[in-house]
């Protein structure tokens, strides 16, 4: 069975995102950079599923060459391949659908595994558009997911309980956190990471129209929350939220 | 003029009360509103929703709600109406289905938008909330979903009128095969007026029956939880509230032994009215608090409990 898993290199969620001065966006010199870590878990999910099924799990980044480091850890991981898009600049959820679509096409895989969300912009949208253009089913949000006679089987974290599922090969999988715990790579994987093939793309050659059709035109912090008080025991807590807050 | 398509979401024969922040969203930009209703128990749904749209159309024939299906049933009733909008409550269920809506309609989306500028223009939480991005829709249609936290309820009108539409489910990929249900008495964190959350502090899934419930019990308020012990599995993960979780604004929100780290303060901090109850006198949930108590919380929340129980009556 042969495995995409997307990964996406983002700001590290423990950094302080700071806007630029002018505003253009976020500050993210001297900022940590990780793999979107929903993409962790795809990562991890592939290889588990090529432990019980056999294949190869193909790794494919849009970036700059910045983000070969990202595809090299999911390497280091375990995964076989990798491949580059370069592309420098923003790029929308649906553009980025299409990009991944055109990289389908040429790898065929059985199934493509993709965080359910990035958390720089948390749109959570490609991988639903990716299986609306490719015409293949989906399941977001995955909790468990079991291959079998053709099928993904999965149980999808929902509103109010776990909803299962169930679609024809190929499909386009979301991880959510519970589906596993990614490993760290050792150091013998990350030696081997460095002879593993990685192809560069540039995103020109693709014939992918990816002007966007949605614009992010101005970036802002948002308001200060006034500064609240310490109460000194539970007994003034109370009075508080009685008197002042009138919440009880 | 602006045409407004509403995706209706419901369960369990009952609107889902988030959708009407889609339809708050709609009114900004004004314009007709229709709403969709589709699959089983459609034709109930839709009497619910008919005081909040002009028209109200729905397609019971969409069958169980799968993303694949749906998206198509969705797109078509919009390209019929000659829709300029699609709308959806960015909930579970209107993240898994809008994105396939906008990809059949060629449309670009805006997700979990907070605030509506105008008609292609909008503002919606980047970075867990850190940074608040306006976006600008290029494309003729335009898919959104709504924060329901940042849209006030819109006042019901005249009923609309209510009609039932053909759809076409073509043929999916997908089945489906069941739901499990988390069964609780307590009111949904979605549009619960009281939240008590837990974090690491509480120690394990026997602190959250024994400190955590008996506060939510007192104040009849829902639970939620970080996102750290929900990934230990202490509590559901249905309960997480955070940048990859729930997104809430009760009135009073209560974190018990929870640090604040920016995923979780990116779920709660619209709250009108946070307390923090923590023995680290740093932890940063304490600089979004209204009242921080430094407390050994194990001391700390029964006593809380008691008095709350006394101050009652």
């Amino acid at each position: 069975m042969k495995f995409l898993v997307t990964v996406k290199r983002v700001t590290d969620y423990e950094a302080k995102i700071k806007l630029k001065a002018d505003k253009s966006g976020i500050v993210t010199d001297g900022v940590n950079m990780i793999m979107n870590p929903f993409d962790e878990i795809g990562v991890e999910e592939a290889l588990r599923q090529r432990e019980k099924h056999g294949g190869e799990v193909v790794i494919v980044s849009i970036g700059t060459s910045d983000s070969t480091d990202k595809i090299r850890s999911a390497l280091a991981m375990g995964a076989d391949r990798g491949i580059l898009v370069k592309h420098d600049g923003p790029l929308d959820s649906f553009a980025v659908a299409r990009v991944l679509a055109k990289i389908v096409d040429k790898e065929k895989p059985d199934v493509v595994l993709m965080g359910k969300q990035a958390i720089d912009d948390d749109s959570n949208q490609a991988a639903q558009m990716l299986a609306e253009l490719l015409g293949w089913g989906q399941a977001t949000f995955a909790n468990i997911v079991t291959l079998e006679g053709g099928r993904a089987t999965v149980v999808r974290e929902a509103d109010g309980g776990l909803e299962t599922v169930s679609t024809t090969l190929p499909a386009v999988v979301t991880t959510d956190l519970r589906l596993n715990e990614p490993r760290y790579a050792a150091l013998p994987g990350i030696m081997k990471a460095k002879k593993k093939p990685l192809e560069e793309v540039e995103i020109g050659s693709l014939g992918v129209d990816i002007a966007a059709k949605v614009k992010t035109i101005a970036y802002e912090e948002p308001p200060a929350k006034k500064a609240g008080q310490k109460v000194a025991d539970v007994a003034s807590l109370v009075t508080r939220l009685k008197t002042e807050a009138k919440v009880i | 003029m602006a045409t407004h398509l509403i995706v209706v979401e419901h369960t369990g024969g009952k609107l889902v009360k988030a959708t009407l922040s889609a339809v708050a969203a709609a009114q900004k930009v004004g314009g007709d509103i229709h709403a969709l209703v589709l699959g089983n128990g459609a034709a109930d749904v839709a009497k619910e929703v008919a005081p909040y749209a002009g028209k109200v159309h729905f397609g019971e024939a969409a069958g169980d709600r799968l993303a694949q299906p749906w998206a198509k049933c969705v797109a078509d009733v919009a390209k019929s109406l000659g829709a300029t909008h699609v709308w959806a409550a960015a909930t579970g269920a209107g993240k898994d289905l809008m994105p396939r809506v906008a990809a059949r309609l060629d449309a670009g989306m805006a997700s979990d938008v907070s605030a509506v500028l105008d008609d292609k223009t909008f503002k919606r939480p980047m970075w867990a909330g850190n940074i608040i991005g306006t976006v600008e829709i290029t494309t003729t249609i335009k898919v959104v979903t709504t924060r329901p936290t940042e849209f006030a309820v819109p006042a019901p009108g005249a009923a609309g009128e209510i009609g039932a539409v053909a759809v076409d489910p073509g043929t999916s990929k997908m089945t489906w095969v069941k739901f499990d249900a988390v069964v609780s008495d307590r009111p949904a964190l979605s549009d619960a007026r009281v939240i008590v959350s837990g974090g690491r502090g509480v120690k394990g899934p026997e602190g959250f029956k024994t400190v955590v419930e008996p506060l939510a019990d007192v104040l009849g308020a829902a639970i939620g939880a970080s996102r750290a012990v929900c990934d230990a599995g202490w509590v559901p993960n249905d309960w997480q509230v955070g940048q990859t979780g729930k997104v809430v604004a009760p009135e009073l929100y209560v974190a018990v032994g929870i640090s604040g780290a920016i995923q979780h303060v990116a779920g709660m901090k619209g709250s009108k009215c946070i307390v923090a109850i923590n023995k680290e006198p740093e932890a940063p949930i304490f600089q979004v608090a209204d009242y921080g108590l430094v407390a050994d919380l194990f001391k700390a929340a029964p006593e809380l409990t008691v008095a709350l129980k006394a101050a009652k009556g």
